[in-house]
C-alpha cells in the first residue's frame, strides 16, 4: 500500500500531460528558455526588443488588451521612456462636459489600443479571420513558447500534393498545416538598438520572450517565490519529522 | 465532566456555562486513537485542511470576481495582474481543487481497502459518499466561473445530460440554464451556488466527524481496539503525525504553486468563451475523467446518464454489498487481488475518460465500465460468501511491537472510556 500514493499522484500527472500535449500531429521545435525551470528568469533586454518587434509587426492586426503602459516598467523602462511609448498614440476618452467623447495622448494608465474597434472589424480586415489577442497567447495553446516560436518560424512552401486555397498559407507547426496568418517575420524586418541579431528564429524568440511576460507579469515573482517557500517547507518536514519521531518514541519502543 | 481540569478562571467560569473546552479536550485531546494506524490516516485531517484552504482563498477571490459573461474572464486576468499577490490565491485556487481531489480519492481507496464501510461505520461513509457528489457539483460549477472556451463547452455538455431524462429533460435544462442557452443567467447563478455549496460540505464535515468520533477510526488490522493498551490519546500522537503529513503535502502543493501551476488545468481555458466556436477537444478536469469514460462508455444517452450517476449512487450501499465481517484487506487474500484489479481499473477509466471517443478506446472504456460495475455488484458479494479470510491477531497491541510499554502513554484515556 505504501506506493499507492505516489502511484496515484504519477497517473494523474501522466493522464493530464497527455491531454496538455493534445492538439494536432505536428512537432514543435524546442528551445531552452530562460523562464523555464524553478529557477527561470525573463531575460528584459530580450523582451524589450520583443517588445519593439510586436510595435512594428504584430501591433497592425493583434490586440494586446491585458497590458497597459505602466506594466512595461517590468522591462526595465524608465517611468519617462514609459510616458513617451504611451503619448504615441492617441486614446479615445469621454465624455468631457459637453457630452463628447474626445481623443488624447496615451498616459502610463492605458492599456494598449486595440488595431480594431471590435470583433467584426478586425475579422473585416483580415479576410475573415481573427487575429486573437496576444496578451494570454503563451498560456492559451499547448506548450506556448515553443509553440509560438515554431509558428513564427515553420513558414514554408506547401509540398506538391498539398493544396493551399486562396488567403490560407502553409506552417508546418499549425495543427492542419493551413494557417490564415501571413508570414509575419521575413528576418530584418526590426532593426534593435542594441544591434541585436534580426534574423527570423532570433526575431521570434524574442516576441516569446515578451509574450510569455504579457501572459503571466508574475512569473518571475512566482518562481523567486516559490523558492523560499519550498525551503521553509522543507524544513518544516524535517522538523516536524523529529518531532513526530520524538513524541512516538514512548510507543513503538519499549 | 467537570471543570476542575483547566486551571485557568475564566475558562472553567465559561466551560461551567458553555462546555466547549470539555468538548474540544475530549474530541481534540484526549480522543483514543487507535495506534497502529499508517500513514494512509493522514489523508481525513489533509482533506479538512484542503477545504478550509479553498474556503479561504476562494472568498478572498470572490472579492475580486464579476460574475457577469462579458467581464469574467477579464476579472480574472485582472486579479491574475492587477489584485496584490492575485495570482498566488488565484493558483492555490485553481491547484487547490485537483489537490483536494488527490487527497479524497486516496481517502477514499483506504476507505475501500480496509474496510473502512462497514459496521458500524456505514453512516459515516455513506457521509462520505455525500461530500464527494458535493465536491464535484461545487468543482464542476468553480471551473465555469473563468468563464474560458473549457469553462462554457464544459458547461453545456454536462448541463445537457439532463435533458437525457425523458419528457422533462429540456424543461429541467432550461430550468437549470435560466434560458435557451449557456449564458449569463448560467454564470450567476453557478457563481451563487459556488459559494454556498462548500458550506454545506463544511456541514456534512461535521457530521461526517460526528460519526467518526462516535466509533473512533478504523485501523489497518480492522478489529477494534481492546482497551486503552491499544489506543494513543490524539494529541500529540496523532496531532503531531496529522502535522508531519501536512508539512509533506503543503510541499507537493506548493511545487505545483510556484512552478507548474498550469500542468493540470487546460490551455483553452485561457481563451475567452466563444459560443459560435467548439474546441477540438471538450475533456473535463482530471478528477472527472474516470466518471466521463463511463459516461461515454454507454452507447445510449440516458443509459450513459444512468452509468455515471450509478458509478457514484453504488458507493452508497457499498456497506451491503460487501458483507464479509473482515474489515482489513491485510486479512482477505482474494478481495487483495481484486482491490488492486479494481484501482489499475479506475485508473484506466481515467486514462480513457481523457482520449478521444473512438476506435479501440471506446472498446476499453466499455470494458472498464463493466468491470467498475462487476466489482461492486459481483465479486464483492460473491467474495463476501466464498473467501476464507486470514486469521485475524488477538489485539492491536500484538500487532505493534512493544505495545505493552503503551499501558502508561494511554493511562489518561482509561479513565474515561
Amino acid at each position: 500500500m505504501k506506493w499507492f500514493g505516489s502511484l496515484i499522484f504519477g497517473c494523474i500527472l501522466f493522464v493530464s500531460n497527455s491531454f496538455a500535449a493534445g492538439s494536432g500531429d505536428v512537432v514543435l521545435k524546442h528551445k531552452d528558455w530562460s523562464f523555464s525551470g524553478p529557477f527561470g528568469t525573463l531575460d528584459k533586454s530580450a523582451m524589450q526588443r520583443g517588445f519593439q518587434a510586436y510595435r512594428e509587426i504584430c501591433a497592425s492586426c493583434h490586440s494586446l488588451n491585458y497590458i497597459a503602459f505602466r506594466n512595461l516598467s517590468d522591462l526595465g523602462y524608465s517611468k519617462a521612456e514609459i510616458k513617451a511609448f504611451a503619448a504615441e498614440y492617441e486614446v479615445e476618452d469621454g465624455p468631457n462636459d459637453d457630452g463628447e467623447m474626445f481623443m488624447r495622448p496615451g498616459i502610463a494608465a492605458d492599456r494598449f489600443p486595440a488595431p480594431y474597434p471590435n470583433d467584426a472589424a478586425a475579422r473585416a480586415g483580415n479576410g475573415g479571420a481573427y487575429p486573437p489577442d496576444l496578451s494570454l497567447i503563451t498560456k492559451a495553446r499547448a506548450n506556448g513558447p515553443d509553440y509560438l516560436y515554431s509558428l513564427l518560424t515553420s513558414y514554408k512552401d506547401a509540398p506538391s500534393d498539398k493544396e493551399v486555397p486562396d488567403g490560407m498559407y502553409y506552417n508546418a507547426a499549425y495543427p492542419g498545416n493551413l494557417i490564415a496568418m501571413p508570414q509575419p517575420i521575413y528576418g530584418d524586418d526590426v532593426s534593435y538598438a542594441d544591434g541585436a541579431p534580426a534574423d527570423i528564429s532570433s526575431i521570434a524568440s524574442d516576441l516569446v520572450y515578451f509574450l510569455t511576460w504579457t501572459a503571466e507579469p508574475s512569473l518571475e515573482k512566482r518562481k523567486r517565490t516559490g523558492v523560499k517557500v519550498m525551503i521553509f517547507l522543507l524544513i518544516m518536514v524535517g522538523m516536524s519529522y523529529g518531532a513526530m519521531r520524538f513524541i512516538w518514541s514512548d510507543v513503538k519502543k519499549a | 465532566m467537570s471543570a476542575d481540569k483547566f486551571s485557568n478562571p475564566v475558562v472553567r467560569w465559561i466551560d461551567h456555562r458553555l462546555p466547549i473546552f470539555s468538548f474540544m479536550d475530549h474530541e481534540l485531546n484526549e480522543y483514543p486513537t487507535p495506534k497502529n494506524l499508517n500513514y494512509f490516516w493522514n489523508f481525513g485531517s489533509l482533506a479538512g485542511v484542503s477545504l478550509v484552504i479553498m474556503i479561504v482563498t476562494g472568498i478572498v477571490l470572490a472579492m475580486s470576481y464579476t460574475p457577469h459573461v462579458d467581464y469574467a474572464f477579464q476579472s480574472v486576468e485582472r486579479i491574475m495582474r492587477d489584485v496584490n499577490h492575485g495570482w498566488l490565491l488565484r493558483y492555490i485556487h485553481m491547484n487547490g481543487a485537483s489537490f483536494f481531489f488527490i487527497v479524497v480519492f486516496i481517502h477514499i481507496f483506504r476507505g475501500l481497502y480496509y474496510g473502512s464501510y462497514k459496521a458500524p461505520r456505514e453512516l459515516l461513509w455513506i457521509l462520505g459518499v455525500l461530500i464527494l457528489l458535493l465536491m464535484m457539483a461545487t468543482a464542476f460549477m468553480g471551473y465555469v466561473l473563468p468563464w474560458g472556451q473549457m469553462s462554457f463547452w464544459g458547461a453545456t455538455v454536462i448541463t445537457n445530460l439532463f435533458s437525457a431524462i425523458p419528457f422533462i429533460g429540456d424543461s429541467i435544462v432550461t430550468f437549470l440554464w435560466g434560458g435557451f442557452s449557456v449564458d449569463n443567467p448560467t454564470l450567476n447563478r453557478f457563481f451563487a451556488l459556488h459559494y454556498l455549496m462548500p458550506f454545506l460540505i463544511v456541514g456534512v464535515v461535521i457530521l461526517h466527524l460526528v460519526a467518526l468520533h462516535r466509533f473512533g477510526s478504523n485501523n489497518p488490522i480492522g478489529i477494534d481496539p481492546s482497551g486503552p493498551q491499544d489506543t494513543v490519546p490524539f494529541h500529540p500522537y496523532y496531532t503531531i503525525k496529522d502535522f508531519f503529513g501536512l508539512s509533506v503535502f503543503l510541499t507537493l502543493f506548493a511545487a505545483a504553486i510556484f512552478f507548474f501551476p498550469n500542468f493540470m488545468g487546460h490551455p483553452d481555458n485561457y481563451i475567452p468563451a466563444n459560443p459560435m466556436q467548439t474546441p477540438a477537444h471538450i475533456v473535463p478536469e482530471w478528477y472527472f475523467l474516470p466518471f466521463y469514460a463511463i459516461l461515454r462508455a454507454v452507447p445510449d444517452k440516458l443509459g450513459g446518464v444512468l452509468a455515471m450517476f450509478g458509478a457514484i449512487a453504488v458507493l452508497f450501499i457499498l456497506p451491503w454489498l460487501d458483507r464479509s465481517p473482515i474489515r482489513s484487506g491485510n486479512f482477505r487474500p482474494i478481495f487483495k487481488i481484486f482491490f488492486w484489479v479494481f484501482f489499475a481499473d479506475c485508473i484506466a477509466l481515467g486514462y480513457l475518460g481523457g482520449m478521444p471517443a473512438e476506435g479501440i478506446y471506446v472498446v476499453l472504456s466499455r470494458v472498464a465500465t463493466a468491470w467498475y460495475f462487476l466489482h461492486f455488484l459481483v465479486i464483492l458479494p460473491l467474495l463476501s460468501v466464498i473467501e476464507t479470510p486470514k486469521p485475524l491477531p488477538q489485539s492491536l497491541s500484538k500487532s505493534v511491537l512493544g505495545g505493552s510499554a503503551m499501558a502508561g502513554a494511554a493511562s489518561a484515556v482509561k479513565e474515561k472510556v
